[in-house]
């Protein structure tokens, strides 16, 4: 039977989210539909770029302008639309603005979630995602009529297949949401600084960044790469630089395709937030830091030394 | 105002995990209040003393050993607890449907907490089943709560440090984010009073949960392979930075 798959597209400054299109990758497959639902553009802006990764359906959501980020109305518009196209499975991003939508989809439909996942087995109907810290990986099953998931971004390398795609629109500007109104919105697309979740390259600093001022050091090498810059935990409850910059067991987890540790010791919970990174470069003075018997490169030095001399070398190109 | 904060027992961060049975863990390991789950009983307790009269009752849905992390909230200024005695795992579909009949056969909440995820099995799902469940509105990664007359202005952090500032109406269920608060730690007398504190137990089976088609279960757990092997990348500053951007360039292929 013909299966129809629906993906919650995440825009970044009026363009797809490149992240979007490992997700799309993971579902298709043999006898099924791949529909993008779009809440945040037209759908004619995006279909090239959609019809390019297998996409052959587009749902193009209309809110109400002045609810455009209320999650709880993206969640009924969305339910709406899943009934009204027979969606069967839900993928959307675990990032941010995933993590208060799908979960809001999955409650409203008393539909199973299973958020961060890096596999889905769309014929046997199981995902693959990690707990206890990062320390297993769980094959969970799921069953009911719609099933949802959260897909780790970066988790899957995106593979181009031409499609071409119809667009279907509805419109969801009547929608109410009880009880619950936007005061302020930080934006969806307007972070200025690239997203540590999503970022391919992450530089990360811990107790041997000695200070907040150090941090700019890792900031100027990360603009030439377009990298993210982290932190441990040390390096937040020091004060050096925010809560949100922090990889680990209570912070952000990460699945970049590099990830740099500049003096970063590599505790447990460090690593239950960045264990699933491509390669793992760690610098650091102490060979016995534990993050040198867990990483691919190592250096043992001063990040504060080497970092720089990155960012000169690849400014004279 | 009665306040319900829902309390995981979890295994502590440190903890090695042992799989038994293709599925389960060791649970001869040390246990302790789920980390978010602090910050939600830190946050009650500062709305309890803006609010006099108010009451906050630790409900947990667990073994018999989650009443340890019951008495560790009450220990930080729970008022009281209720364990729902089960003698396997749920999944959040059914662990928000036992909370929510327990809280309802409790009393009539004015707010209900839970922490962000749990560390354990990392939903962050529960929040949001409860509240659809009880239709009441919901935030999570909540990182800073107002509570005024009939409102609650949260702000909810997204990454890079952006937070959206909704207002929900009360009752509402709010995940606790890290930022919401610092965790008062108990001090020994608050430890012995918590001791004195009552804990009712209610059997699973005795809230009548109906069997549901849908749901998720874990049917395989695996330790997680590192399969690095480490290299030592040797030289002066210059030469290990340019080894680097090689090894960036060349085989991450990332620049």
């Amino acid at each position: 039977m013909m299966k129809n798959i629906g993906i919650i597209i995440e825009m970044d400054k009026g363009r797809v989210k490149e992240t979007n299109f490992g997700m799309i990758t993971l579902a298709r497959a043999k006898d099924t539909q791949v529909f993008a639902f779009v809440l945040d553009a037209d759908a004619a802006s995006v279909k090239e770029d959609l019809e390019s990764f297998g996409i052959t359906n587009i749902v193009e959501i209309g809110l109400a302008k002045d609810q455009q980020t209320n999650p709880v109305i993206r969640a009924k518009a969305m339910i709406n639309a899943i009934k009204e196209v027979n969606i069967s499975m839900v993928f959307g991003l675990s990032t941010a603005m995933g993590k208060d939508l799908l979960p809001r989809i999955a409650a409203l439909l008393f539909a199973p979630l299973v958020m961060d996942c890096f596999y889905v087995d769309l014929e046997q109907k199981f995902a693959r995602t990690s707990q206890y810290s990062g320390k297993t990986i769980a094959r969970i099953q799921v069953t009911g009529e719609v099933l949802v998931f959260g897909i780790r971004p970066n988790a899957v390398e995106p593979v181009k297949a031409q499609a071409t795609a119809r667009i279907l629109k509805f419109d969801s500007s009547q929608i109410v949401a009880k009880g619950f109104r936007v005061i302020k919105s930080g934006g969806i697309d307007k972070a200025t600084t690239i997203n540590l979740a999503e970022a391919d390259v992450i530089i990360a600093g811990g107790r041997g960044m000695k200070n907040s001022e150090n941090f700019n050091i890792l900031s100027q090498c990360a603009q030439k790469i377009n990298a993210a810059v982290g932190a441990s935990r040390v390096a937040v409850d020091s004060g050096w630089v925010p809560y949100s910059m922090q990889v680990g067991q209570t912070g952000e987890k990460v699945s970049p395709k590099v990830y740099i540790a500049c003096g970063i010791s590599g505790s447990i919970q460090h690593f239950a937030g960045m264990k699933t990174s491509g390669m793992v470069i760690a610098i650091n003075k102490d060979e016995n830091a534990a993050i040198i018997s867990n990483c691919d490169y190592y250096v043992k030095a001063d990040a504060l030394e080497i970092i720089p001399e990155i960012t000169r070398i690849l400014d004279n190109g | 105002m009665q306040i319900y904060i829902c309390v995981k027992h979890v295994p502590d961060s440190a903890a090695h995990i042992a799989i038994f049975d293709k599925n389960r863990i060791d649970e001869n390991i040390s246990f302790l209040l789920n980390p978010y789950d602090e910050h939600a009983v830190t946050e009650a307790v500062k709305i309890k003393n803006n609010n006099p009269g108010s009451e906050i009752i630790a409900v947990c849905l667990g073994k018999n050993d989650a009443e340890k992390t019951i008495r560790s909230a009450m220990a930080m200024g729970a008022d009281r607890g209720i364990l729902i005695d089960c003698d396997e795992n749920h999944d959040s579909m059914v662990t928000a449907l036992a909370l929510k009949a327990a809280i309802e056969q409790d009393g009539n909440p004015g707010l209900i907490f839970t922490g962000k995820e749990s560390i354990d099995t990392e939903g962050m799902q529960t929040m949001f089943r409860i509240g659809a469940l009880f239709d009441f509105p919901v935030a999570t990664n909540v990182v800073k709560l107002d509570i005024e007359e009939k409102i609650a202005i949260v702000d909810c952090e997204l990454s890079g440090g952006i937070a959206n500032t909704y207002e929900m109406s009360l009752p509402c269920v709010i995940g606790a984010g890290r930022g919401l608060n610092t965790p008062r730690y108990p001090t020994f007398p608050d430890v012995v009073k918590s001791k004195k504190k009552l804990v009712q137990k209610i059997v699973f089976a005795d809230l009548n949960i109906k069997d549901s088609l849908a749901g998720m279960h874990i049917v395989e757990l695996e330790p997680l392979r590192q399969a690095r092997d480490p290299k030592e990348i040797k030289g002066d500053a210059r030469v290990v930075a340019k080894e680097i951007v090689r090894i960036l360039k060349q085989e991450a292929k990332v620049i």
